[in-house]
Order: structure tokens, then C-alpha cells, then sequence
């Protein structure tokens, strides 16, 4: 970016970009093939029941009846293993393309569901307070090529999230058939309004009807995606991906994860429908060879406390595990699972900067510069394939 | 001399000073309660803002006029009958309640659209999207009836009071797992939003705070088969605790009281009303002022909102038509200003959930998104789509079946329901009756009662130009969002 406003004060521009290599060089074309789909398990998964770290004495513990007993977790190594409602990304994890990122989290953790959230979709630091969503900001930094549908698109939450933000070109959806059939209900008309809530009206018509544009009706997968809404939100996210025109990302919310109360029997099943949706996609990303160019991310506002409370559940809590796959990830763990012997305030330390999951995306995955949008060096995880 | 002096200043207050006009009118009326009718505006016009705004505060109600369904009063069934049901029976309760939850949606939807006081029904909904509790986890319908009429009580009424009532109220006890908060072994659930999301707001405590109010709150749970709040001694912490620097023995209430007595308190409630009321940018002084009289008054919410609608932020330029309507509001102000008579009120129901406003069940403590975010591109077509059913009538062709298989996407949502929406209850003669003069000036009027601004697109006469498909058009315009 500084390169080229460089060349631009000195009036290079049209003459750089007269010449494809050097054009290259000044401004590296962003690598949007490469699709994201970020899973949002809100409500705080409990990241220490799902990479359980079954051969620390501290655990069993902390969580005298909470704790997932030794046999039946799904040993990863000597020391770790996985909640065994994620049975359907053993496979996964046996093709190497699993990756977990173990200690994520953020310095001065914020407990709150809404702000918490707020700096993660932000990337902000815990004090600092930003507008935009970290993928709009990469967006306006590097923008998606104007041909593709749209920037990102949510299915499953009515909010924006990290794609929120002035000029982001993202689209809500629900059903993909359902989009196309009334978007001919909004207008195109190029209007432009002094009023910030109908200027905001007038913009999300546009995008509407360029998406509407861009997006393939249902295309039939031979995948079966499970039942329910997250099954098919993940149907909704690859009809979407199999789309005439691209998307660069695509965020899905798995709902239900603030297990204050009764946490065994809910999380069991939302982890289920977890791993046997993303076990799904991928299933569906390889029918129409897409799956080595998805990587799948997931992400929470926090992750809860060791102890557990009096109610068979947990309260809300710092560091987290998370999963990163797909076809070029290079699986294993990555980080530095906490100690459960040192903990601030009952929670636990992190020890990877939450940021350096979206560098990698950023850097790794798309080949762009993350310093401007991430307001620092973060160091991207090397986690896939060379 | 003198008294022709006076008589003139009469004439001049009639004719000009003392009526708020017609932009003035239709901003307060829509802002404070639904969309209004020509003949609202009619007589709003005439008064003074203060006149106005007195008569909207002297007109508040404290219960609802519709009758509630038959089973409110209903026990609910102790907790160990529904363990020991079958599998059928168990099914079958499920059902029970799924239905009771709906007849619930739709018993206050009727009140939205017969009130005599449009505000009781905006603070009572502002009320429930700050003290959120949701049939998603509280399950009992009956419970949120009973945490309805707990709101509407005191909708308003006074916070403070009110405050110490929903800490006690039952859904809110479910909603929140007070039920489950014990001494040695606390929940901090209801404390951690108590602060903030119902007082504080984020910043203005820390998390011991939260840990030592926790505990505070010990033993506020619910008599396991009546359901009603029951204080449970041997449940209760009864050390010392520190809350924002008072310490003692502090149970619940006391927590409560030390957050009334935090000027923060103040601040927080009044932002969220001047987002609700006026513009989505909270003017620091103004929200310092308003907040002084909030407190002043005891917490008492008549002052203060008379206040908010009597300032000059309130009718300033900028502030009109700045704000987005909630999808209640798009609803409930359809049918009002239009007259739509004789829908199943589960039609509102299903259409507000639809567009992201269930009510009884708001997605999470937090409530529903406001401001720009009730817009996207899912929602809004959602709006349009809405409209357009309402105003199709029967000169309106389309792709008919194509609609109705659009709803299939939301089958849950009662697809054949939603298509009823068009059964002919919209009276299009009725409604231009209401205004006056020729058809180019009744049009004029019905684009300045519908709109708060000028439409984004011109109405070129199209779908053959009449009536209807020219409120469509109206209905259609993103302006048409906007209050």
C-alpha cells in the first residue's frame, strides 16, 4: 500500500499498471479463489470440553462431574483428545487436514458476550474500540474483484459480524432459492440518500441485486447434510459457494454454546452437529473440487471457565480451542494448551493471540499484507501445506 | 385598545403559534407509538408540542385491554409430572406449549393493534428488549404472560421499582439461572447482564464486582411447584461482599440499590431511550441532562421521557426520518394506519418472526439488533415482501404461485398462513376517505402520511396507476422503513 501511494505521487500509476509484472509487484492480486468459511459457535463454546486434556489430573479436577472420563474421549495423542460428539472429524484429523489451535485468546479478556465478540469480529486490542469488522477492513484494503457476487456471505445470524462495516458487500441469507426469488423486489436505482439509514437501505438494494446476479440457483449435491438448521445453513453456504461468480467468504452461526446450565447434554449435541456439518461440506466442497481451496475456521467470543459451577455448567471464561481445516491445512496441534494449574481469576492464559488465526488467513491464505488491516504484526500460524 | 390587542394575539396563536402543524405531529406520533391515521394527525396538529406530549403521557395505560387466553392462569405443571410423562404425553406437552406461545404472540399483537395508548405498547416492547427473557429457555408461556404484565405494569412507571421486580420475576429467575445459583457454588448469569445490560453498561464494574454480586443473589430461585419466587435461606451467602465499593452483608436487593445509586444507571437507560426515540447518536450533554432528571425524579420514567420528546433534538432537522423501523412497528403501523381489519392475529406473529422480531423469544440477552443493523439484504426483502402481499389485492397479478413456494423456505412460518395476508381486509376506498379533496391532492396527502420523507422513486403510474398499486409503490420505497 505505501508502495503504492508511492508510485502514485509521483504520477507512475497509469504506466505501472501498463505493465502486468510490475503491476503485480506494486499491488499483489488477492487470491479470492481461496474461500473462507468462518463458523461462529456462539454463546462461547467450552473449548476445554472439547479438546479435553484428558491426562491432566487438574481437569478431573476442576470438573468433578463435568469432565469427559478418559475413555470415552477420542485420543488425539498422550496428553489430549477430542469430545466424542466430534467422532465425525476423526477422519479429518486421521487425513491430516485437521488443524486445532490450542490457547487462542486475547490479553485483559472481556467476559461480556457483546463486547467480547465485538473485539474478536474487530480484531481489536481489549481496550480499543473499532467500527468495522476485520474482513471489511481487509476488504476496503484489498477489495474482492467486482465480478465476484458479493465480498462474504452470512447465513444463520442476522448480524454482520466481522463483515460488518461501511462499503463491506455483504449479503444475509437464508435459503439460496428463496434470495433469488425476491430479490426482484429490490431496486437497482443507483439512488443515493444524505440520510445514513436510508443511504444504508439504498446500499444493501444494490448489493441485493448484484448478488442476486451473481449466485446459481440450487445446485443438487450428492452430499446428504444433516438435519436441522445448522446442516442447512452449511447446504445454503456450498449452494452459494457453487455459485456462477465467486464469494470470498462465508460465515455460518452455530447457535446455543452459553451452557451455564446443564452443559453434557447440550453440548453433545451441538458438537455433533458441528462435526457431522463440516464433515458434510467438505464431503460437498469435493464434488465440485473445491475443498482445497476452503479452509474452514472457527471461532467463539471466549471459551468458559475450568471450574465448573454448581449447575452442571460453566461460566464464561478466556482462552479456547479451535479448529482449522481443509484441503491444503496441514493438520495437528498448534499452540500451547493452557495450564490449568496457573490460572487469573479461575480462567485461563492464552498463549496464541487471536489476531494471528486472521493473519493467517489474511497473509497465508490470500497472500495479501495484514499489518494495515490488523493494526500490527501478528504473526500467521504455518498451518498449511507447502 | 387592550382587548383588541388581545384578540389578535389570539388569532395569531390560532393560526399559527400554538398548533405544532402537520411535520411536527406525524414526527411525534410516529416516533412515540405506530404509524398514525389521517385523522390522528388531524388532531395532533392542532396542539402544542407540550399539549401533545402531555396528552400522549396522561393516556398511558397499566394493563392490557384484550383479553388473555383462557390457560394463563393455569398452573404449569410441577416439574417432576413433566419428567415422569412419556415419550406421547411428553410429545404432546410439547406441542401444548409451542401453541400456548403463539396464541401468547398473537394476544399481544392485538393489543399493539386496538391500544388506545400506542407509547404503553413501546415502552412495554422497549422493556422486554432490555430485560430480556425468552420463551426459548423459559419454556412456560405462562410465566412470560405473567413477566408481560409485570412490564406493562410498570412500562411507565418506575424503574427503580422495577428493577427489584423483574430480579424476582419468574421468567426472568429461569431466564437468567438465578434458579440455579447457590452459595459455594454461584452462577454469575444474572449478575453479569444485570450489570451490564440492565444497569451499567459495559466498563462501569469489574469482574470481581460480578463475582461478589453473584453471590449476593444466592437463594433467589422459584418454589418448585407453584412457580412463584421463593427466597431460600439455607441457599444464601451471608458473608461480607464488596459491590463497587460497598461492602457488608449485601443481599440481592441491596446490589440492586447500589446500582441505582450509580449515576451510570441513569446514563445507560436514557441512551437506550434516546435510541429508541430519537437518533442513533446519543448527544453526550443531552443524555447527561435527561439522565439528571431521571434521577432526580427517583427513577420515575414519565419525567424524563417528557423531557426527550419536548427537546430540541427530539424535532430537530436532522433527527427526522432518522431512525429505522422495527419490524413490529413496520407491522403494527401498516395495519393502524391502514385500517387492516379482521387478520388472524398469529399472522403478525409468524410475519414478525419472519423478519427477525419474535416476540416473547428476542435472540439472545442482548435483545434484537436496532439501528442500521434490523437492515439487510435477508430482512429487507422480507419487508418489501410483506408489503407487497398486503397490498396486492386482486388487480395485482404477479407470479402468484411463485410467492407462495418463496415461503416454503420458512415452512415453520405457517406458508399458507402468510399467504392469507392478502384476503382482502385492505379497504383502499376507506382508507383515501379519510383524506380530502381531489385525487391528486388525496394522493399528495397519503404520500405525506406514509413517508417521513420525499419517495426514493417517483410513482410512474405503473401496474394501471390506481390506488392500490400506487400505496403499493409507497409501501415499497425504502423510505418507507424509516420513522
Amino acid at each position: 500500500m505505501l508502495r503504492r501511494d508511492f508510485l502514485g505521487a509521483l504520477g507512475l500509476v497509469p504506466l505501472v499498471s501498463a505493465l502486468p509484472n510490475l503491476a503485480f509487484a506494486a499491488a499483489p492480486a488477492a487470491d479470492y479463489r481461496n474461500l473462507l468459511v468462518l463458523i461462529e459457535l456462539k454463546g462461547g463454546n467450552d473449548g476445554l470440553n472439547t479438546l479435553v486434556p484428558y491426562a491432566d489430573p487438574n481437569y478431573y479436577r476442576l470438573r468433578p462431574r463435568l469432565g469427559i472420563r478418559r475413555e470415552e474421549v477420542l485420543q488425539l495423542d498422550e496428553r489430549v483428545g477430542l469430545h466424542p460428539a466430534l467422532q465425525a472429524l476423526m477422519p479429518l484429523w486421521q487425513n491430516r487436514e485437521l488443524a486445532i489451535v490450542q490457547g487462542v485468546g486475547y490479553a485483559q479478556p472481556n467476559l461480556s458476550h457483546f463486547r467480547s465478540i465485538e473485539i474478536w469480529e474487530s480484531a481489536s486490542a481489549s481496550s480499543e474500540y473499532l467500527a468495522d469488522g476485520w474482513l471489511a477492513r481487509n476488504f476496503k484494503a484489498h477489495p474482492v474483484p467486482a465480478a465476484f457476487a458479493a465480498d462474504g456471505v452470512v447465513i444463520g445470524s442476522q448480524d454482520m459480524g466481522p463483515l460488518g462495516g461501511t462499503g463491506s458487500r455483504a449479503i444475509v441469507l437464508n435459503n439460496t432459492q428463496q434470495f433469488m426469488r425476491q430479490a426482484r423486489f429490490a431496486d437497482d436505482a443507483a439512488a443515493k440518500s444524505k440520510n445514513a439509514a436510508l443511504a444504508h437501505i439504498l446500499k444493501v438494494e444494490g448489493d441485493i441485486v448484484q448478488a442476486a446476479a451473481g449466485l446459481a440457483g440450487e445446485r443438487s449435491f450428492r452430499t446428504e447434510f444433516p438435519q436441522g438448521p445448522f446442516g442447512n445453513a452449511l447446504k445454503t453456504a456450498a449452494n452459494v459457494v457453487s455459485g456462477k461468480s465467486g464469494v470470498a467468504v462465508v460465515r455460518v452461526t452455530l447457535n446455543g454454546f452459553d451452557t451455564h446450565n446443564g452443559q453434557p447434554n447440550t453440548q453433545q449435541r451441538l458438537l455433533k452437529e458441528l462435526a457431522e456439518g463440516l464433515a458434510a461440506f467438505k464431503s460437498a466442497m469435493q464434488e465440485i473440487a473445491r475443498w482445497d481451496s476452503t479452509m474452514i475456521m472457527t471461532y467463539a467470543e471466549f471459551g468458559r471457565r475450568p471450574q465448573e459451577n454448581g449447575s452442571l455448567g460453566t461460566d464464561h471464561g478466556t482462552a479456547n480451542a479451535h479448529f482449522v481445516l481443509g484441503g491444503k491445512v496441514q493438520g495437528g496441534l498448534y499452540g500451547q494448551a493452557p495450564s490449568l494449574s496457573q490460572l487469573e481469576g479461575g480462567n485461563m492464559l492464552h498463549s496464541v493471540d487471536f489476531r494471528r488465526l486472521y493473519a493467517t488467513v489474511i497473509e497465508k491464505w490470500w497472500g495479501l499484507d495484514a499489518r494495515g488491516v490488523l493494526n500490527g504484526k501478528f504473526p500467521g500460524l504455518d498451518l498449511l501445506r507447502v | 385598545m387592550k382587548g383588541l390587542l388581545c384578540l389578535l394575539f389570539l388569532w395569531a396563536g390560532l393560526a399559527h403559534g400554538s398548533g405544532m402543524g402537520y411535520d411536527d405531529a406525524r414526527h411525534l406520533l410516529a416516533r412515540s407509538g405506530f404509524a398514525p391515521t389521517a385523522s390522528e394527525l388531524d388532531l395532533f396538529a392542532q396542539l402544542s408540542r407540550q399539549q401533545a406530549v402531555d396528552r400522549i403521557l396522561s393516556a398511558t395505560l397499566t394493563e392490557a385491554r384484550v383479553a388473555p387466553p383462557a390457560w394463563v392462569l393455569e398452573p404449569l405443571p410441577p416439574r417432576q409430572e413433566v419428567q415422569a410423562m412419556t415419550q406421547e404425553q411428553r410429545r404432546k406437552f410439547v406441542r401444548e406449549t409451542l401453541r400456548k406461545g403463539f396464541e401468547l404472540r398473537a394476544w399481544w399483537y392485538q393489543e399493539m393493534l386496538q391500544t388506545s395508548s400506542p407509547l404503553t405498547e413501546r415502552m412495554t416492547l422497549f422493556w422486554h428488549n432490555h430485560f430480556v427473557s425468552s420463551l426459548e429457555k423459559v419454556k412456560g408461556p405462562q410465566l412470560m404472560y405473567r413477566q408481560n404484565i409485570l412490564l406493562r405494569r410498570y412500562a411507565l412507571g418506575n424503574f427503580g421499582e422495577l428493577l427489584h421486580a423483574v430480579g424476582r420475576d419468574p421468567a426472568m429467575v429461569v431466564y437468567l439461572d438465578s434458579a440455579s445459583n447457590r452459595r459455594g457454588q454461584p452462577n454469575e448469569n444474572f449478575a453479569r447482564e444485570l450489570m451490564e445490560l440492565f444497569t451499567l453498561g459495559v466498563g462501569h464494574y469489574t469482574e470481581q464486582d460480578v463475582k461478589e454480586a453473584a453471590r449476593a443473589f444466592t437463594g433467589w430461585s422459584l418454589d418448585r411447584t407453584t412457580y412463584a419466587f421463593r427466597f431460600y435461606p439455607f441457599l444464601h451467602d451471608g458473608g461480607e461482599k464488596t459491590v463497587l465499593g460497598r461492602s457488608g452483608n449485601l443481599d440481592g436487593d441491596d446490589v440492586l440499590d447500589v446500582l441505582l445509586a450509580q449515576p451510570a444507571t441513569a446514563e445507560f437507560v436514557v441512551t437506550k431511550l434516546w435510541r429508541e426515540f430519537v437518533s442513533p447518536q446519543p448527544a453526550a450533554t443531552e443524555v447527561k441532562r435527561l439522565a439528571g432528571i431521571f434521577r432526580a425524579s427517583h427513577y420515575e420514567i414519565k419525567p424524563v421521557l417528557r423531557a426527550l420528546l419536548l427537546s430540541d433534538a427530539f424535532y430537530a432537522k436532522e433527527n427526522r426520518a432518522a431512525l429505522i423501523k422495527s419490524p413490529v412497528e413496520l407491522l403494527v403501523g401498516t395495519a393502524r394506519q391502514f385500517h387492516i381489519e379482521g387478520l388472524d392475529p398469529r399472522l403478525y406473529a409468524l410475519a414478525g418472526r419472519q423478519l427477525g422480531q419474535d416476540i416473547f423469544a428476542p435472540p439472545n440477552v442482548k435483545g434484537w439488533p436496532g439501528g442500521e443493523d434490523r437492515i439487510n439484504s435477508t430482512s429487507l426483502l422480507g419487508r418489501k415482501q410483506i408489503m407487497a402481499r398486503i397490498f396486492r389485492a386482486q388487480e395485482m397479478p404477479r407470479n402468484q404461485q411463485a410467492d407462495a413456494a418463496a415461503e416454503n423456505g420458512g415452512a415453520a412460518l405457517g406458508a399458507s398462513r402468510m399467504a392469507q395476508l392478502n384476503s382482502g381486509v385492505f379497504d383502499v376506498q376507506r382508507f383515501f376517505a379519510e383524506l380530502s379533496g381531489n385525487e391528486n391532492a388525496r394522493r399528495a396527502q397519503a404520500e405525506k402520511l406514509l413517508l417521513a420523507l420525499p419517495p426514493s422513486q417517483p410513482f410512474s403510474g405503473g401496474d394501471g396507476g390506481g390506488r392500490i398499486a400506487f400505496v403499493r409503490h409507497l409501501a415499497l420505497d425504502p423510505v418507507y422503513q424509516l420513522k
